[in-house]
C-alpha cells in the first residue's frame, strides 16, 4: 500500500529583477523580453509552494517537521531573495537569467541538498497570480 | 414637495463602480537626505539600494449616477483606457523611483503612490463622474486607501 503523503509550506518574497541576455544587443533583448527588459528593473511578489513527499514517520506522524522546513526556507531561501535585486544581489543569477523557471530551479537546488534524500521535493513558484513554474516537472 | 421621493431617487441612482488593475514594479524606500544607516534603521530591508519589487493591485472606485440611456455610471472601457494611459503605462514594469515622472522627488511608499495615482485620474474623469477611492495593494497583506482631500 502506498503510504506516501505530500505536505506543503507556502512562503513569499518580494524582489526586483530584469530579464536580459548580455550576449544580445539592446534591440534583440527588447524584442525577446519586452518590458521585462527595462534597464532599471521591475519587481514581483513571488509566492511559492514547497512540496515534500514521503511516508509519515511512525514515531512522529510527520513527513517532515514543518517547523524545520520553515526555518530551512527562511535561512537559505528567503534571506537570500527577499527584498533583493535578483540580478545584482544573488550570486546564482550573476550569469543566469532570473526567469520564474530559473528561480524555481535555484530554490530547488538550494533546498534539495538540505532535505533527506528519501523525501521528494518540488517547487511551485508564482511570479504573478497567473504565471508560475514547477520544478522538477512531473 | 415630495422629499422622500426625491432623496430616494438620488440615493438609488448613485453607485460606486470599481475597476481592478495590476502592475509590477521595482522600488526602494530611501530618503536621500538621511545617512545609509538611518535609512536602514527606518526602512529596514525596503531600503536595499539595489531595489526590490512588488505585484501591485490597484482598485479604482468612481461614484456617479446611473445614466438612464446607457445604464452606466461610466463606460468601463473609457475608465480602462484612462487608467492604462495615465497610470499603468507609467508604472508597469518600471522602477518607481527612477522611471516615473509623477513620483520624482517623492518617497515611493504605497501611501504616496496612491495619492499620485489619484491626481493622475481625478481631473480626467468624464463630467458627472467623481473619483471616490484609490485602493492600492502592495502585497496581498498590505494596502492603502485614499479618498482625496
Amino acid at each position: 500500500m502506498n503510504k506516501k503523503v505530500s505536505v506543503y509550506r507556502k512562503e513569499h518574497f518580494n524582489a526586483a529583477h530584469r530579464l536580459h541576455n548580455s550576449a544580445w544587443n539592446e534591440e534583440k533583448n527588447y524584442a525577446v523580453f519586452g518590458k521585462c527588459n527595462n534597464p532599471n528593473y521591475h519587481g514581483h511578489n513571488y509566492e511559492m509552494d514547497i512540496k515534500i513527499t514521503g511516508e509519515p514517520g511512525t514515531d512522529t506522524g510527520f513527513v517532515i517537521d514543518l517547523k524545520f522546513l520553515s526555518d530551512l526556507v527562511k535561512v537559505n531561501v528567503l534571506e537570500k531573495l527577499d527584498h533583493k535585486n535578483l540580478n545584482l544581489d544573488v550570486p546564482e543569477f550573476a550569469n543566469l537569467n532570473p526567469t520564474v523557471e530559473n528561480i524555481a530551479i535555484v530554490i530547488y537546488n538550494i533546498l534539495r541538498s538540505k532535505i533527506d534524500k528519501k523525501l521528494d521535493l518540488q517547487i511551485r513558484l508564482y511570479e504573478t497570480p497567473k504565471n508560475f513554474a514547477e520544478y522538477p516537472a512531473s | 414637495m415630495n422629499y422622500g421621493f426625491t432623496f430616494a431617487k438620488i440615493f438609488y441612482s448613485m453607485l460606486f463602480l470599481t475597476r481592478i488593475e495590476h502592475f509590477n514594479s521595482a522600488h526602494k524606500l530611501y530618503n536621500p537626505g538621511w545617512s545609509k544607516e538611518k535609512n536602514e534603521l527606518v526602512f529596514g530591508k525596503c531600503a536595499n539600494e539595489n531595489w526590490h519589487g512588488h505585484n501591485y493591485e490597484l482598485h479604482v472606485t468612481v461614484k456617479g449616477k446611473v445614466a438612464t440611456d446607457t445604464g452606466f455610471v461610466i463606460n468601463v472601457k473609457v475608465l480602462s483606457k484612462l487608467i492604462n494611459e495615465f497610470v499603468l503605462e507609467k508604472l508597469d514594469h518600471k522602477n518607481l523611483n527612477m522611471d516615473v515622472d509623477f513620483m520624482k522627488g517623492k518617497m515611493c511608499s504605497t501611501e504616496n503612490l496612491a495619492i499620485e495615482i489619484w491626481k493622475q485620474l481625478c481631473s480626467r474623469l468624464p463630467e458627472g463622474v467623481q473619483l471616490h477611492c484609490i485602493k492600492l495593494c502592495e502585497t496581498p497583506r498590505i494596502f492603502v486607501e485614499y479618498f482625496g482631500d
